[in-house]
């Protein structure tokens, strides 16, 4: 029970929960003011959406389909590496969504490996670019997401169940009715409506592998009419769209999504007594295998030619790390000073809802509130001077779901356990958290540091809306790279900002993990 | 002097009264059926949950005093020690809600360890500690805070008979050493015999007033007597 002596974050929570929406209603207000009201989205804009809600639908729908069998047999086999390959599967989470592109041209592009060999077997090459390229680079970040959510929903399944179903002597086709169909049915749903939520509001696959009139998404519309034609009222009507349709899909991802991996590693040990034998083995071991295959031959194959041009890249491209490493503390430090008051306040309400709040992020689309601030500043500064700071805020404003999903649970835990002791020795306000909340919410402190600050490492979104030539970020300046056929420097980048990102996270979750 | 006028607890469809006094330095046990509120009584005493009607302690009116400043000391079913915290430290945080403590401060909490026989425990954390030595730790810390009102929610249910007769009778001689008044909510009838003193039967929304626990237990009314099933 919430009682009114043991809450936190009662007007701090709030404070922060209205600021985000203030940040992300004016941003909106600006680009609906400036659109001048004319809200027709023309033959063009209704393609974007199309194709938006289509390659979204077709993402999640593949992600989901295709984690089951390999989440099945991760959950029921057990090999040597079972532990570090689940926690791989954690990784493309914070891997940059960038790289990980480049890493797919290395595979699937023009002179990539897989062309490479069908044209050794004198057969036609297949082409990354377009919409079936856009769709393939979702479902890499996004099977490995739906794998452990499949996965942990086994997991969750207590031992004895499978005892029991063992001994009953339940076939494979009866386990599943009775053990694996209602897994299935509780993840499933939230793991594909939080998938199809974040690839609606994709902009840097489509920047790279997408455009066009097939296949371009809303954000990149919302990207294209902004910065090459200036077109505010066109940009107000895709940023109308797009916020209610993100906004709907996250409302419906509230309602569905199981709660998400916290860190890396569930490495439970299968121990099924129903684990079939003979050729089901054998398939499982196929399964995983492809599995681990489309996920680690990307970043391998980019590892291998990124990573001799370590040596001699450009100065551009040290400069613009350093730049990605400001942005990524300032995002940090603005993310922690946002959910730490949200998730106190969430976890002291009675009601769940104010949980919704936390979702703001995700519905709100960062190439909107670019647009939007953009236009806020303009009258008053150059925004090209505000570029690194309004990507910090938007990188922030883009982790903040998920550090409030790490957060809320662990302050709920403390305050339910800890909350009246704490109370009852005078342990209020600052106090309570410097010396109750703060210390046994490390762990997820350190997680959700370590995520903002990857992500926003990694971030290739309201920068290149803004960034004179001579400012960049990584990603930006790899992007560059890219745009110019620096393919050798430009992986070169991808493998130093891949280790940025990780080494960020690793750094920040192994500080919460440390005990004090 | 614990007075409680005309106590109400609402909550939802449940509804817990109390109209009565508890002489300083008594000790009572609160006995009555599983949801019959015994655990509810305590928590609108230490302010955790809104009643109406008004308490006083020693003939100060606490009714609106936040849980730290009204002169209570309270013991939970469980949580009672910080996990992250050393035992010194969670003791420390009796005297003072920080975590630094006066040279003179950390000797007190020295002492009160050593006292339920902790001693040499104080750097230790209270997940390496057992049971039994949790419940000592936690009555360490009742020492320092040195308050008139000392409530217990039945702390040492998790704990085999021996050990938590000891731990009863442990506590029983620190109220006596503070001079508190003791308010323990127990499910077990031997209990009550341990603590001695007076009995809250709480049944049917109404907390009765403390009556001598021999004479109580010795002719148990209607409704006391279904709970103890005799």
């Amino acid at each position: 029970m919430a009682d009114r002596s043991v809450a936190i974050g009662e007007w701090s929570g709030p404070a922060a929960a209205m600021f985000v929406a203030g940040l992300i209603g004016a941003a909106f207000a600006a680009v609906l003011w400036r659109g001048g009201g004319d809200l027709s989205l023309g033959a063009a804009g209704l393609a974007a959406l199309r194709f938006t809600v289509l390659q979204a639908l077709a993402s999640a729908a593949l992600s989901v389909l295709l984690a089951i069998p390999i989440a099945r047999a991760l959950a029921r086999r057990s090999f040597p590496g079972r532990a570090l390959l689940v926690t791989l599967l954690g990784a493309p989470f914070i891997l940059p969504v960038i790289v990980a592109v480049l890493g797919l041209i290395a595979v699937f592009g023009r002179a990539g490996w897989i062309n490479v060999g069908l044209g050794a077997l004198g057969l036609p090459p297949v082409s990354i670019y377009g919409a079936h390229g856009v769709v393939l680079a979702h479902v890499f970040f996004n099977l490995p997401l739906a794998t452990r959510l499949i996965l942990q929903g086994w997991d969750a399944v207590p031992a004895e169940r499978f005892r029991l179903c063992a001994s009953l002597g339940l076939g494979p086709w009866a386990a599943f009715r009775v053990l694996e169909w209602p897994i299935l049915t509780r993840i499933v749903p939230g793991a594909f409506a939080l998938i199809f939520a974040v690839c609606l509001t994709s902009f840097a696959v489509a920047l790279i592998l997408g455009g066009g009139p097939r296949a371009t998404t809303l954000e990149l519309a919302i990207y294209e009419a902004f910065r090459f034609e200036f077109d505010l009222p066109r940009a107000a009507a895709l940023s109308l769209i797009q916020l209610t349709l993100a906004a709907g899909a996250a409302a419906l991802a509230l309602w569905l999504v199981p709660v998400l991996p916290r860190a890396p590693g569930l490495g439970r040990t299968a121990n099924r007594f129903d684990a079939p034998k003979g050729w089901r083995r054998v398939a499982d071991g196929v399964v995983i295998a492809l599995g681990a295959a489309f996920l680690l031959l990307p970043i391998a194959a980019l590892l291998t030619r990124g990573a001799p041009a370590l040596l001699s890249l450009p100065p551009s491209v040290w400069a613009s790390a350093g730049t990605s490493l400001q942005v990524a503390a300032l995002s940090t430090a603005f993310m922690l000073a946002l959910a730490l008051p949200m998730a106190g306040w969430i976890a002291s309400a009675r009601s769940g809802r104010a949980e919704a709040v936390g979702l703001l992020g995700l519905a709100a689309s960062p190439l909107t509130i670019g647009t939007g601030w953009f236009i806020l500043i303009y009258p008053y500064a150059d925004p090209a001077a505000w570029t690194l700071v309004v990507t910090a805020t938007v990188n922030a404003l883009m982790a903040l779901p998920f550090a409030l999903r790490a957060l809320v649970p662990a302050f709920r835990e403390t305050l339910a356990g800890q909350g009246r002791l704490a109370a009852s020795l005078g342990l209020t306000g600052l106090a309570y958290w410097r010396v109750v909340a703060l210390p046994l919410a490390r762990p997820q402190l350190g997680f959700a540091a370590g995520l903002c600050a990857a992500l926003s490492l990694g971030d290739l979104g309201v920068v290149a809306l803004f960034a004179e030539p001579d400012q960049a970020t990584l990603p930006l300046q790899m992007a560059r790279l890219m745009g110019a056929y620096r393919m050798e420097a430009a992986a070169g980048a991808a493998v130093l900002l891949m280790a940025l990102a990780f080494t960020a996270f690793w750094l920040c979750d192994r500080w919460g993990r440390a005990s004090a | 002097m614990l007075q409680l006028e005309n106590i109400c607890i609402a909550l939802g469809d449940f509804t817990l009264t109390a109209n009565w006094s508890l002489p300083a330095r008594a000790r009572a046990t609160v006995i009555g059926p599983s949801g019959a509120g015994k655990s509810t009584l305590l928590n609108a005493l230490a302010g955790f949950t809104p009643h109406q009607g008004r308490i006083t302690l020693n003939g100060q009116d606490v009714t609106t005093a936040t849980p730290a400043d009204r002169g209570i000391a309270m013991l939970f079913q469980d949580g009672n020690l910080f996990p992250h915290l050393t035992l010194l430290q969670n003791v420390g945080l009796g005297m003072r809600a920080r975590l630094r403590l006066s040279p003179q401060e950390a000797d007190r909490a020295r002492q009160a360890l050593a006292r339920t026989g902790l001693a040499g425990l104080e750097d230790r954390k209270p997940g390496d500690i057992s049971g039994g030595q949790q419940g000592r730790a936690a009555l360490s810390r009742i020492l320092v805070q040195n308050k008139p009102l000392l409530l217990l929610d039945e702390p040492f249910a998790a704990l085999g008979p021996a050990l938590r007769d000891e731990m009863l009778d442990l506590t029983a001689d620190l109220a006596g050493e503070t001079g508190a008044t003791l308010l323990m909510v127990t499910h077990a009838p031997g209990d009550v015999a341990r603590i001695g003193g007076h009995v809250v039967f709480v049944d049917d929304g109404l907390a009765h007033p403390p009556q001598d626990a021999e004479a109580l237990m010795a002719d148990p009314p209607e409704a006391l007597r279904a709970y103890l099933g005799v």
